[in-house]
């Protein structure tokens, strides 16, 4: 069986991967991906927290993240589709005025 | 699954079906293309390949003699990590989902009971579903890759028509995993001993194998890669091997979801069976042999004989009717069978 | 059992890093699609067997769709490296390395792997989830179908080209 402290750890790694990737980018959908990798650094979390307390509640809020998850990278997108139409720039040093 | 005592037997033994089980899809997509070629030339009152061998049986290795000797051309402008890639993809993911299928109960070597099946997993179902969804990255890939014109249209039109017609599929799957009360593709066989699905869910039959067409890419539904409209779709810049790979990916596909028709529809392997022992574990794989054979020929027949929809009517018939129809038979289903268990 | 987790969490790194590394957006597609489904394996080894194959049909084989398509709808093309801060450059990775050194000595210190090792083997088959589904949490899911509901109207306005 794989201890506790392994799982939690390889989280945190992906977590802080996607952190780094965050911060350090300039493309708006590799920044966006950045996030979705943080979110399932999360999700691992509590599966691995979910068995080792052998209770079944932290699955389904995997369950639910990955839905919410799907939601936020819909309107997500869609959003990028339309400030890329005005910017016709897909880099975030280009979106620094609140006025379009 | 029971384990058997040792490990190194095990582990044989799942190397050995998985061998066999390729082997035999392989042969039967090598097939499957010559029997699309002889059924659709009779439909069109001509011969179809009879010159290689008997009655053109030994067309397939011809042909497959021929794409190894073509010459592998790569346009000068693709991404090449990406090219070389889908055809990859497509191909290995088109033969992963036969790994959860069973094709009989099973046989009795050496006094182990070997099942006619590489693994049963409890959520095979879903594991099937789950290949096919991510099957839309090698067209879309493939498209995108190609870095012409017609490759990328094709492969946006068919990525975004298989991505529709998943949601169809998985409604007429639903209605089944409703009746049999398990997701497991054994039990859903075992569940339909008394009467086939296709009786108890006549609807759930045709959506799901509408459905199944419109992923596969077959005419009706093949308009991203229909010859007179886009040149050859999203495989238009492909080439000997890799042509070859997206070639067999299709016919493996169509081979994997009459499979799946009938397992979820058909009853998969029942049928009559009788005298000693081993007729008795080799007759249902041969019933089912049958079934797939009678699906394969159902495919290619329309394949022959319907004309191809337009992209528009083939999107609104995938959202504006084939799914709101699986949405009230899964309700219909659903409110019968709380019924008859209060 | 014990060796595949390792080797797919290896997997998950490599990938990972593919992901924050690589210049071209699809690439990085790519490599986050080598991320969910080894997690979807790891989540399969830890006895969550339905989480596993949702992940694979919701997270890499529809949300992953989306991100590609509008990659190639939008034509994102390799980005051009940038050369705002030598601070950052030098000081970036080591940082990143000592807060995530520090949230790994805690959960060290708090889950000692000895103690942790062996749990109940617990059913994440879908007959569970889905009696957990439907009688606990039975409003959260109906309220996430709305949220699906006006995601998905929200996503046709924005990206329409005139309202």
């Amino acid at each position: 069986m794989v201890p506790l402290a392994h799982i939690l750890a390889l989280s945190v790694i992906l977590f802080g991967l996607g952190v780094a990737g965050f911060i350090v980018r300039r493309n708006i959908i590799t920044i966006f991906m950045c996030i979705e990798l943080m979110l399932n650094a999360v999700n691992l979390a509590f599966i691995g927290f979910s068995r080792y307390l052998g209770n079944l509640d932290g699955q389904i809020f995997v369950f639910f993240v990955i839905v919410v998850a799907a939601a936020e990278a819909a309107v997500g997108l869609a959003i990028i589709i339309a400030v890329q139409r005005h910017r016709e720039s897909l880099s975030i040093d280009d979106f620094n005025s609140m006025k379009m | 699954m029971a384990m058997p005592s040792s490990l190194p037997f095990t582990l044989f033994l799942i190397l050995a079906k998985v061998a066999v089980v390729l082997l035999v899809l392989l042969t039967t997509v090598a097939y499957a293309v010559w029997l699309e070629r002889k059924v659709v030339a009779r439909i069109q009152s001509r011969w179809g390949p009879y010159l290689v061998g008997p009655h053109g049986l030994l067309q397939p290795l011809a042909d497959g003699l021929k794409i190894f000797f073509k010459e592998d051309f790569v346009p000068a402008e693709v991404d090449r990590v990406v090219f070389w890639l889908a055809p990859f993809v497509a191909f290995s993911l088109a033969l992963l989902s036969i790994a959860v299928i069973p094709f009989g109960e099973s046989i009795t070597i050496a006094g182990e009971i070997v099942r006619f099946q590489i693994t049963d997993l409890n959520v095979g179902l879903l594991f099937v579903l789950a290949v096919t969804s991510l099957g839309v990255y090698g067209v879309a890939l493939a498209g995108w890759s190609s870095n012409s014109k017609y490759p990328l249209l094709g492969g946006l039109r068919s990525s975004a028509q298989m991505i529709s017609y998943e949601l169809s599929l998985g409604l007429g799957l639903v209605s089944v995993v409703m009746l049999a009360g398990s997701l497991s593709l054994r039990e859903i066989v075992t569940a339909q001993h008394a009467l086939w699905n296709v009786f108890k869910q006549p609807i759930g039959f045709l959506i799901y194998f509408i459905a199944a067409v419109a992923e596969t890419n077959r005419v009706p539904f093949d308009l991203p890669e229909g010859e007179s409209e886009l040149v050859g779709g999203f495989h238009t810049e492909y080439s000997s091997l890799k042509f070859a790979m997206f070639f067999m990916a299709e016919y493996a596909n169509i081979v994997t979801v009459s499979c799946l028709a009938t397992l979820l529809f058909f009853g998969g392997w029942l049928g009559p069976v009788f005298g000693p022992p081993l007729l008795r574990s080799l007759l249902p794989v041969f019933w089912f042999g049958l079934k797939v054979f009678g699906f394969l020929f159902v495919y290619i027949w329309i394949r022959g004989t319907l004309p191809r929809f337009r992209y528009d009517q083939l999107m609104a018939f995938g959202w504006k009717f084939l799914l709101p129809v699986g949405l009230l038979n899964v309700l219909v289903t659903g409110l019968i069978l709380a019924m008859r268990s209060s | 059992m014990a060796p595949l987790f390792y080797i797919f969490a290896a997997l998950a790194i490599l990938a990972a890093l593919s992901v924050v590394l690589q210049r071209t957006p699809v690439y990085s597609a790519l490599s986050l699609i080598v991320v969910l489904c080894s997690l979807a394996v790891v989540y399969l080894l830890l006895g969550a067997e339905f989480l596993a194959v949702v992940q694979v049909i919701v997270y890499a084989g529809a949300i992953m769709v989306l991100f590609v398509l509008v990659i190639m709808l939008l034509n994102a093309s390799p980005e051009a490296p940038t050369d705002r801060s030598r601070v950052a450059k030098y000081l970036g990775a080591p940082l990143l390395a000592v807060f995530l050194g520090e949230i790994l000595y805690a959960v060290w210190k708090h889950y000692p792997p000895a103690s942790t090792v062996s749990a109940p083997a617990m059913g994440g088959a879908p007959r569970a989830i889905g009696e957990l589904l439907f009688r606990n949490y039975v409003l959260p899911f109906e309220v996430t179908s709305i949220l699906i509901l006006v995601a998905i109207l929200g996503a046709v306005v924005l990206a329409k080209k005139q309202l």
